[in-house]
This record gives C-alpha cells, sequence and structure tokens, in this order.
C-alpha cells in the first residue's frame, strides 16, 4: 500500500518514464521500422515517376489536371512534393500505418501475455492506457513527419526549390512555404487521431493482435467506401475521412479554415468517443492475459 | 488512491458478480454522453446562431431599393457560397463532352482549362463556393475553391489572369476598358443577382421589405420580390440587404412549384475593408502553361455570347436575331423561329441526339399545332413542330397559352 502510495505521489515522472519505455518498445520493433521504411519510399517511388515522366524538362504542366492535388507543380518546385506524397498516403498508408500501430497497442501485449505484468506495475489502468494512446499519437506525427522529409528531401534532389505559387494564384516565400508544410504535416497527423481512438478502442475488445489490425483496416477500407457513396451522403460529413484533404486549404490564400475546423473537430470528437469506449472497455475488463 | 480504484474492482468483481456488471457497464455511460452532447450541439448551435432576427429601423421596400441603387461598396472580400438547382437533367460527363466539343469547333484555338468561360459554367450546377475580393473597378478577384486546387479569376489593371491551380494553367487577356469587361463575366456574387432581378421590376411585381436577417454576420433587410400574376414558375425572389452600405447579401429564388432554392447565392463571411495589394498580384508560377488569348475582340464577344454554346445553342443564339415577346412582365415569353423545320434545332448533328433530345421533353397539343416542351424547375421551352420556339420563366399550361395566342 505503502509503495502504491509512493508511486502516487511521484507519478508525473513515472508516467513520462512509462511513456518513454513505450515509445522505446514501439518505435523498436521492426514491424513500426517498416512501415516508416514504406512511407519514406512512397514520396520517393512519386518523385521519381515525376521525373521520369516528365524527362525533367519541367515544361510538362500534367495536362489536364488529372492524379493527385498538387502534382502538376512538382516538376516545377519540389517543395509541393511534400504536399503530393501527404496527400497521396493520407487516404491510406499513413492510417494503415496508425491502425497496425493502435490495434496492436492493447491487444498485441494481450496476445504476447504482457499485459499482466505491465498492469503489476504501478501504473493504473487508464494511466496505462492514455500513454498507450499518447505513444500512438506520436507515432502519427512520426509517421507523418517522415513522410514530409523524405518528400523534401527527394523534391530538392530531384527539382529545383523556389518560391512557390498557393494555389489562390499568389506567390509567398519559401520560408513561408515550409511553415506552411510543417503546417500541414501538423494538420495531417491530427487528422490520424480519430483513426488511432478507433484502433484503440478494437484493441482493448480482444486479446488477439492480428484481429484488432485487421478490423481497424477493415473499419478504415468500409469508412472510405462510404464515403465514396453519393447515396449516403447524409452520413458523410461524420465520417473521420470526409475532411481529409482539407488540409490542403492551408495552401490558399488567405487560408480558408471551414473545412479545416470542421475536419479537427470531428477528430477530436472521434477522439472522445472511442478514447472513452477505450477506457470504459479496459478498466472494466478481465485481464487474462 | 483513485487512479487504482480499477485494479480493486476487478478482483472485488469475483466476489460481488452483478453489482460489478453494473458499474461496468455504468462506464459505458461516459461514451454515450461525449456523443449525446456532441449530436446535441451540432443540432443545437445552428438553431441558436438562427435565433434573434436584428432590430433595425422601418424601412420602405422603395426606399430599400434606392438604398441598393446607390450601393457604392468598391472595397470588399468575402466568401459566397452559391447552389443552383435548375432541375436539368444530370448529365455529368455528356455535358463536358458536349462543352469541350463546341470548344473545340466554336472558339477554335484554345481549349486550356484556365479559359475563364469554360470554368465559370461549372457554377451553373450543385454548391460551391467562391472568394470574391474587390478594390475598385481595376482590381477584383473571383476564385472558385474546388478540392485541393482552386480557380482563381484575377483582373488587376488591364490584365485579366485566369489560373487552374489544378493543372496548373494560365489563361491571360488584357482589356481597355477595365468596367466593360466586368459586367461581361457570368453573375456570381449576390450583388449581380439582385440588380439582374431588380431590372424585372414594375406594376406586374409586388415588392415588400419582409422583416430583418442576419448574413455573415451582419445585419439585413430583406427585400422580397414576388410577381403579382399566377403562371409564372418564380415564386419569390428573396434578397438580403446590408443595412449600412446596401450591399445586397444573399439571393434567393424559390420556384412556385416550391421545394429547394433554384438559385441561392450568399456571402457567409464579408468584409468591407480593403484587401491587401497581394491578393491582386498574379505572375504566371515557374513551368505553368500560359494561353494567350490573342484577339481580346473575339474573346470579348465569345464569353458575351451564352458561354460555350453546343452547337444547337448557337443556332439559338442565332434564331435571337429574329426574338419577339409576348405578354408582359413575369410572364413574358420569347419566341423565335429555330429555322429548322421538324422540332428540334440540333443543326446537323442531330440524329441521334434528336431522339435523345425527344426523349427529355413531353409532346403537347394546343390550336398551334404539336410540340415538345422541355422544363426545368425555373425555364421551361416548347418547341412546335414547326421550328417556332417559346420560351419563358413559366408554367407549361402558359406557354402554351402564349403559343396559342401568338399563332
Amino acid at each position: 500500500m505503502s509503495r502504491a502510495e509512493t508511486a502516487g505521489r511521484v507519478s508525473p515522472l513515472w508516467t513520462f518514464g512509462l511513456f518513454r519505455s513505450e515509445l522505446l518498445t514501439t518505435f523498436r520493433r521492426w514491424r513500426t521500422l517498416a512501415l516508416l521504411g514504406v512511407l519514406a519510399a512512397v514520396p520517393v517511388l512519386v518523385g521519381v515517376a515525376v521525373r521520369i515522366e516528365t524527362g525533367g524538362d519541367g515544361s510538362a504542366g500534367g495536362g489536364g489536371g488529372g492524379g493527385p492535388a498538387f502534382i502538376s507543380q512538382i516538376t516545377n518546385n519540389g517543395l509541393f512534393l511534400v504536399f503530393t506524397a501527404l496527400a497521396v498516403t493520407l487516404p491510406f498508408f499513413l492510417p494503415m500505418a496508425v491502425g497496425v500501430v493502435a490495434g496492436d497497442a492493447v491487444a498485441g501485449e494481450a496476445n504476447a501475455g504482457t499485459l499482466r505484468y505491465l498492469l503489476v506495475a504501478p501504473a493504473g489502468r487508464s494511466r496505462l492506457l492514455l500513454t498507450k494512446y499518447a505513444t500512438v499519437m506520436a507515432f502519427c506525427l512520426v509517421a507523418t513527419l517522415v513522410v514530409a522529409l523524405s518528400a523534401l528531401i527527394t523534391g530538392a534532389l530531384l527539382f529545383p526549390l523556389g518560391d512557390p505559387t498557393t494555389i489562390s494564384g499568389t506567390r509567398i516565400g519559401f520560408a513561408e512555404g515550409l511553415v506552411r508544410a510543417l503546417l500541414i504535416a501538423l494538420v495531417v497527423a491530427l487528422s490520424l487521431i480519430g483513426v488511432a481512438a478507433l484502433g484503440l478502442f478494437v484493441s482493448t475488445l480482444t486479446n488477439s493482435g492480428i484481429a484488432a489490425m485487421a478490423t481497424t483496416v477493415g473499419l478504415l477500407t468500409t469508412v472510405q467506401i462510404l464515403d465514396q457513396l453519393p447515396q449516403l451522403h447524409a452520413l458523410h460529413p461524420y465520417l473521420f475521412s470526409h475532411h481529409w484533404l482539407s488540409f490542403a486549404d492551408l495552401m490558399r490564400e488567405p487560408v480558408y479554415w471551414d473545412d479545416l475546423t470542421k475536419n479537427l473537430g470531428l477528430q477530436a470528437l472521434y477522439a472522445a468517443v472511442f478514447g472513452s469506449a477505450a477506457w470504459a472497455r479496459f478498466t472494466a475488463r478481465d485481464i487474462t492475459a | 488512491m483513485a487512479p487504482y480504484e480499477s485494479d480493486d474492482m476487478t478482483t472485488a468483481g469475483e466476489a460481488d458478480e452483478p453489482r460489478s456488471r453494473r458499474r461496468r457497464a455504468a462506464r459505458y455511460v461516459v461514451p454515450v454522453t461525449v456523443m449525446g452532447v456532441a449530436a446535441a450541439t451540432i443540432g443545437l448551435v445552428p438553431a441558436l446562431a438562427d435565433s434573434g432576427d436584428p432590430d433595425l429601423p422601418e424601412i420602405t421596400a422603395a426606399q430599400l431599393i434606392e438604398k441598393i441603387a446607390a450601393s457604392d461598396v468598391e472595397q470588399l472580400s468575402g466568401t459566397v457560397k452559391i447552389t443552383t438547382d435548375l432541375g436539368l437533367p444530370d448529365l455529368g460527363g455528356l455535358e463536358d463532352s458536349l462543352a469541350s466539343g463546341a470548344a473545340g469547333s466554336g472558339a477554335g484555338e484554345d481549349g486550356s482549362s484556365a479559359d475563364p468561360s469554360a470554368k465559370l459554367t461549372e457554377l451553373a450546377s450543385g454548391t460551391h463556393t467562391l472568394r470574391v475580393a474587390a478594390d475598385g473597378p481595376d482590381r477584383q478577384k473571383l476564385s472558385l475553391l474546388e478540392n485541393a486546387a482552386e480557380y482563381s479569376l484575377i483582373h488587376n489593371g488591364k490584365d485579366v489572369w485566369g489560373y487552374d491551380s489544378k493543372s496548373n494553367a494560365v489563361h491571360h487577356s488584357t482589356v481597355e476598358e477595365s468596367a466593360k469587361d466586368r459586367e461581361h463575366q457570368p453573375p456570381a456574387t449576390p450583388k449581380d443577382f439582385a440588380e439582374e432581378a431588380l431590372k424585372a421590376v414594375d406594376d406586374t411585381t409586388s415588392v415588400t421589405v419582409d422583416g430583418t436577417a442576419q448574413v455573415a454576420g451582419r445585419d439585413a433587410y430583406k427585400l422580397v420580390v414576388k410577381p403579382r400574376q399566377s403562371g409564372s414558375t418564380v415564386g419569390a425572389i428573396s434578397i438580403a440587404v446590408d443595412h449600412r452600405t446596401g450591399m445586397p447579401l444573399k439571393f434567393t429564388l424559390t420556384p412556385a412549384s416550391g421545394g429547394a432554392a433554384v438559385v441561392d447565392v450568399g456571402f457567409t463571411e464579408v468584409s468591407f475593408d480593403k484587401p491587401a495589394a497581394s491578393t491582386f498580384e498574379f505572375t504566371p508560377p515557374k513551368g505553368a502553361e500560359v494561353t494567350e488569348d490573342s484577339a481580346p475582340e473575339h474573346g470579348r464577344k465569345h464569353s458575351a455570347k451564352p458561354e460555350k454554346a453546343p452547337k444547337s445553342q448557337e443556332d439559338l443564339a442565332k434564331g435571337l436575331d429574329g426574338l419577339k415577346m409576348l405578354g408582359e412582365g413575369w410572364n413574358s415569353v420569347a419566341t423565335f423561329d429555330s429555322g429548322s423545320e421538324g422540332g428540334l434545332p440540333t443543326g446537323e448533328a442531330g440524329g441521334d441526339l434528336d431522339g435523345f433530345l425527344g426523349s427529355l421533353g413531353d409532346q403537347v397539343k394546343g390550336d398551334f399545332g404539336t410540340g415538345t416542351v422541355f422544363s426545368t424547375r425555373l425555364i421551361n421551352a416548347l418547341i412546335t413542330d414547326d421550328g417556332t420556339v417559346y420560351v419563358g420563366a413559366v408554367t407549361k399550361d402558359a406557354l402554351v397559352k402564349a403559343a396559342d395566342a401568338g399563332k
């Protein structure tokens, strides 16, 4: 009892220690590193494809405006590869990686039989869950930054850099362009917290890590499909993926905030609903493994 | 000890099964409550925001119209939401191909996606968000917001730039008289629509002030324009006028048949401050594909016409020379001879298009003979078998009556 109370008093440090050890465990996994590697490869792939396609002469304007957002500007300004790479990875690669990590967070431990031992430590279940969620969110941020950085490096190597033109037609300085790229990366990372919370909730439901990951990725795909059906128009504003591409609004001049705030609000709502559902489930469940 | 209460509970649970199950279930109240609160907020916030029409001094309809006319807002920036529902059959890709086909044959030289006239026809259906900025008659900007892209039309001095960020294409033309050019642009702001509507005001119209409203956070009077006669498809036009500047902020046209508005244009955000000068500055981005409008005369004439008219519509435009108006006020019907026997003015491309168009219309009979009526929610058109066309914002019956009388 006295030990627990001592632990309770030094809890901020303790929580930090728990968070650090969780982070280390997560980022030392080969699986996590492989996921990050795949994410880093996507911008390189896009960059090389665009480079080969245009032959590097920078004149092909992407004719007709097909393809992912911003792709027609890449040849003229490598900075745009950051935006294109995020637009390409956000619908599937990024949330899938987050779904894998989030789905594994609790169920994986239960599956490996390590969850009991974690709970033996005087941390409390709520705090353990919070730490898990914080770790998943840290992964969201790291994954997004990996994509953005890889895109920036690839863009700088393959294409010229310069003052970018916003999609409203005005020109901004390169430094401001970088700031906006960073802001966009942050918004993209925040766009993923809804999926992260959903994945964590699914993870508390089962003892099988694989089942939790598969369910999360399955739900993700289902939601994306629902978002494509015009008949379900009324439902769309409530799907967590619906406003994802609104990050592009940060490249307007002035910035168009309507959809951005809608997106962030929706993510916060998903985080609150599924986060508390995960808490309700996790704190009340029998841990047998 | 609060953080550890959960651990205690699981061990206690074995001794006291039903009680603990209740406590477990009680935890799910939290997510359910969060969801309930969110749903209530989503439902309530618009209702709360809507409440309370502002108190403004009384004003007569005549005074309000004068106020609109006297409005001299030169500097503004804002966001406009435009929703049009003409009830046209959804042609989707077909419409595009017709338009691009016409672009090839009509305009000939440029099929640039940054061509203003091609781009702004998109406004004719669906919901769009526009951004407008103006600083005097020489500097205006109109941007059509798209998914992760934007189409901007920038007028600065004698340059008019069209920039399509999606394809990185630029369309450039020059104008000498700045004010002239603006009139050729299709209407996009509530002001443009309101001016068109007020042109139609005469003694067949009832104009009233119908209270006040809040539009884009500003107090506004509501002017309601209604046709007095029956037979018009126009139910009512409601214009919200800013009480301070006299600037129309919202324009809504509801059809007589009821249902959703045919046209609904309104500011969702507006500011009458001078926009930053950089808003109107445009230099084509490096590597952008720039299409020069080589012949300004041609360009201007072209955009003055119903833009990018498909072949059949070009025939219509030619026919407009022999245009006659029947009736008066809101029930006036335009009539002309399309010059093509057999009903539909589809030109030589007729053939299969003929049958297709026929299937869209209704066959009608009257003293004038037989013909086909094409209906939208606002405009109806009657094309008789001998090639006469009657068009108006009137009901089908009124159209037939006009045709009978015109015979």
